[in-house]
């Protein structure tokens, strides 16, 4: 097997892998970097984003006012300390792509413009129109072009940590266009592999997000944190769950059920604000738990609308006008008349919640360090606990450069003083990765069907691990889950060929996705509270005597993973009440 | 809402297949796929994949119309599968090939190397005029400044423009639509200094002056980026600059 030696490999060009090589690049000049992606990096899902990245800028906010924000939206489940480095860092992060050429949009005296979205009190989000993640990613994946350090393996498919002596020192990972193995022999690895929403039957999310990151990352013994918190996202199209964007609610759209009738108010997020003139932290500025919710609710009580695709509630669009909706929100236009055949500028769209990202992932600390010495992860797969139990809209974006960069300092610091490793023990870890792989084409015996696994992965997620939960549910998707990790051990390949074969890539990301699945059920069967994103309907209460603590899952073989806790970091910001009810206080 | 969006539809897919492993040469296979009236053909070809033949190679991701993943020809017009709905589609056959113009990596899949060696040869990165630090504050720049450059900002690398191009087909050399809009988008930054440098590419005979003006690029890409009208600027722009060069050398550029 050909070795590629380098000193600081990382899994994910997407933003917060492309953050991070780029500060490698700029900030430790002399370190080889390696970037993997199992997509061209421009192809990354967060391309997807739409709405933007918040980072405190103008004179009427502040840091405390994120802070608090953040702290409050996540239910109390954010380390503080975390939060803490996330906003200052985030208006130094949003300036420097400003000085890389990303598109903000701006005010008519040139500076950059923000808009509100959900959940914060302030307007904080710089935006590109409706493409917002899409300009990042390329302002990133373009500037990355001027550093040759950077060394990139597009369409290599990462697929087992390499770990002796205690540290992570490398991996493995298929050249997609030969299907030949290679071995990354680094002195740390970062994985930025972004998120798992694939696991659900319904989702925003593309294609590649199946939790690669975190499945190796867990397979290799670092714990997953905090799994169980899924953020279903309240505006998704109900053919293709593709998302319509927050900023849809923040430049004044309004959600009705079908007597046409802003039935947020009924959930404690009234009194009703003007049409159009949408309201800071309250109706459809709430934040995507409650909001989600609140959809939820409105069907259980039979005043949903009924669509050819179910039940769904209305997002009107059509008061900001023609000009307005071109201006802001073009691609929402777009997608709605591809999609559903129908314009939001003459029509009322029918909306679901969909499932939209994972808040837990790989536990990191704020230094970006998993507990796996040399392996550091930042971005949607990792969970250095910004989000707690509810991400707030456009923190996100922020959070992949921010702690991209964080972890690229992490790693330099860190090869600076690694000692070399047992060659041998390394080999012989990468040829047992590569005999895996290898058995899966010979073998002849197998039965059970990648695409049949994983519809039943997908019912099951839907099932039991909705945005309300139950014991009944969570135990029983618990048990199918542990039976479909059985029977994936006995999968059939189809094809046998070593090139581009997609057939083999599918069936190595459902594995990941049935172990990340697996750690989101266990982890919510155990959490008897409801919190943020996580809600049950036998504990409808937040209970922080026992659960304010991070769910810790560790990876048991075939076994279920076991549960463990950790503290939450609390700083400044005691537990208190979410209030999104404006007017009233 | 009582429509036809959810009725189904038995289409016939005929595929471009190619495995380098054990094909001579690429040929056609023919499925009967049943779908639904509202899919797009990605939404066929991923039904296909799961339930007739798991061994059909092509790539994709967001199904949103942003990440460029999947462009194909589609009765031989080059297209984002999840951009082409099956409605704009009545025959009962849709014809489904790689992208025009690139060679074949296997099945659906085509070489995207020379793409994005020629991405990087135009310097599409911001090199700034004035050198500011990010304490220094935002550039300022206002939304009339961001419109000149916006739309050839909006490009998602999907190669569309290049299946498209008679020129590309013919001189491979040519560095084509989107890497000439990409440059031009930096060159029209109120932000940027760096023409000169990026002249240096596509200011020659493989850059803009390989162009003849067929305009098909601009008709096929899906997100309106006018890659012909970037290609028109950087030529007349070009000439001024060769006049100012060999005619009027005494005016400072
Ligand atoms: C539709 C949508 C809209 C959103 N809008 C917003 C918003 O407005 N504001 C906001 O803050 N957030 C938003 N988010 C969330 C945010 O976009 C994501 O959380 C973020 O972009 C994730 O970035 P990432 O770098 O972690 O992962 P990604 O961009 O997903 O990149 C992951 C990378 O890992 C690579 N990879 C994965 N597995 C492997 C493997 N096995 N081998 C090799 N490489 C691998 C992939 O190729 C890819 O390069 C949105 C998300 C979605 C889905
Ligand atoms: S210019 Fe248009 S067609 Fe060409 S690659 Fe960009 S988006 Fe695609
Ligand atoms: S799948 Fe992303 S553009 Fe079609």
């Amino acid at each position: 097997m050909e070795t590629i030696q380098t000193d600081v490999a990382i899994i994910g060009a997407g933003g917060a892998g492309l953050r991070a090589a780029i500060a490698l690049a700029q900030e430790s000049p002399k370190l080889r970097i390696a970037l993997i992606s199992k997509v061209y990096p421009m192809r990354s899902h967060t391309c997807a984003a739409e709405g933007g990245a918040a980072g405190v800028i103008k004179d009427n906010d502040s840091f405390e006012q994120h802070f608090h924000d953040t702290v409050g939206g996540g239910d109390w489940l954010c380390d503080q300390d975390a939060v803490d480095y996330h906003i200052h860092e985030a208006p130094k992060e949003l300036m420097q792509l400003e000085h890389w050429g990303c598109p903000w949009n701006r005010e008519d005296n040139g500076s950059v413009a923000v808009r509100p979205f959900g959940g914060m009190k302030i307007e904080r989000t710089w935006f590109a129109a409706d493409k917002s993640g899409f300009h990042i990613l390329h302002t990133l994946f373009q500037t990355s072009l001027q550093f040759p350090q950077i060394q990139r393996y597009d369409e290599y498919f990462a697929t087992d940590l390499l770990v002796d002596d205690g540290r992570c020192q490398g991996f493995t990972a298929i050249e997609m266009k030969s299907g030949s193995m290679r071995r990354f022999k680094a002195g740390a690895v970062i994985i930025a592999g972004g998120g798992a929403s694939r696991m659900f039957p319904f989702n925003t999310n593309g294609a590649i997000k199946t939790g690669d990151g975190m499945a190796m990352a867990y397979r290799a013994g670092a714990p997953l944190k905090d799994m169980e918190f899924v953020q279903y996202h309240p505006t998704g199209l109900p053919n293709t769950g593709t998302l319509l964007t927050e900023a849809c609610r923040g430049e004044g759209g309004v959600l009705l059920n079908k007597d046409n009738y802003r039935f947020l108010q009924d959930y404690g997020m009234g009194p009703e604000t003007p049409k159009g003139q949408p309201v800071l932290k309250t109706m459809e500025l709430g934040p995507r738990d409650r909001v989600s919710q609140a959809i939820w609710g409105e069907m259980q009580k039979g005043r949903a609308v009924d669509t050819p695709w179910g039940k769904c509630v209305w997002l009107d669009l059509r008061h900001l006008g023609e000009k307005k909706i071109n201006e802001r929100l073009p691609f929402v236009r777009d997608i709605c008349i591809s999609y559903l055949a129908m314009d939001p500028v003459h029509e009322m769209i029918p909306i679901v919640p969909v499932v939209h990202y994972m808040m837990g992932g790989i536990h990191t600390d704020t230094k970006a360090a998993t507990s796996l010495p040399g392996l550091f992860a930042a971005g949607e797969c990792a969970c250095v606990s910004i989000n707690g139990a509810n991400r707030l809209g456009s923190n996100s974006l922020v959070e992949i450069l921010v702690f991209g960069r964080r972890a690229a300092l992490s790693a330099a610091e860190y090869v600076a003083a690694a000692k070399p490793g047992n060659e041998a023990a390394l080999v012989a870890q990468a040829d047992a990765s590569q005999a895996r792989i290898d058995e899966l084409f010979a073998r002849s015996s197998g039965t059970e069907s990648i695409a049949g696994l994983r519809k039943e992965m997908h019912e099951t997620m839907g099932d039991g691990a909705g945005i309300y939960r139950t014991q009944e549910g969570l135990a029983k998707t618990s048990a199918k889950l542990a039976e479909l990790r059985r029977r994936y051990q006995n999968i059939k390949l189809h094809d046998k060929s070593r090139v581009y074969n997609t057939d083999l890539l599918t069936a190595l990301e459902l594995g990941n996705m049935l172990d990340c699945a697996e750690a989101v059920a266990v982890s919510g069967r155990e959490r008897k509270e409801s919190r943020g994103a996580h809600q049950r309907l036998d504990f409808t209460a937040r209970d922080d005597d026992k659960y304010l603590r991070h769910s810790m899952a560790y990876f048991n073989g075939l076994e279920p993973p076991r549960i463990d806790y950790r503290d939450v970091v609390i700083t400044t910001s005691p537990p208190g009440v979410r209030d999104y009810s404006g007017e009233k206080k | 809402m009582t429509d036809n969006r959810l009725a189904a539809r038995q289409i016939e897919l005929e595929i471009l297949r190619y495995d380098p492993e054990k094909d001579q040469e690429p040929h056609f296979e023919r499925y009967s796929v049943p779908c639904i009236n509202e899919w797009c053909v990605l939404d066929a070809l991923n039904h296909l994949k799961d339930s007739i033949d798991p061994t059909l190679a092509y790539r994709w991701s967001c199904h949103m119309q942003v990440c460029g993943s999947c462009g194909m020809m589609i009765n031989g017009e080059p297209k984002l599968a999840c951009k082409a709905m099956l409605r704009d589609y009545p025959d009962a056959v849709i014809r489904i090939e790689p992208l025009a113009h690139f060679p074949v990596e296997r099945d659906l899949v085509s070489v995207a190397d020379d793409f994005m060696d020629k991405l990087k040869r135009v310097k599409p990165y911001l090199i700034p005029g004035k050198v500011r630090v990010p304490t220094e504050g935002e550039y300022k720049q206002t939304p009339a400044q961001l419109k000149r450059y916006r739309q050839f900002a909006m490009c998602i690398n999907c190669m569309l423009c290049y299946a498209a191009c008679p020129e590309y087909g013919l001189q491979p050399k040519f560095i084509g639509p989107a890497a000439i809009s990409l440059a031009h988008r930096y060159n029209q930054d109120s932000r940027d200094g760096g023409r000169d440098e990026r002249q240096e590419e596509i200011a020659t005979n493989e850059g803009v002056w390989e162009c003849t003006f067929v305009g098909a690029c601009s008709e096929v890409c899906p997100k309106h980026v006018d890659p012909a009208a970037a290609l028109q600027q950087v030529k007349v722009a070009s000439t001024v600059d060769w006049y100012l060069e060999h005619f009027m050398s005494w005016v400072k550029k």
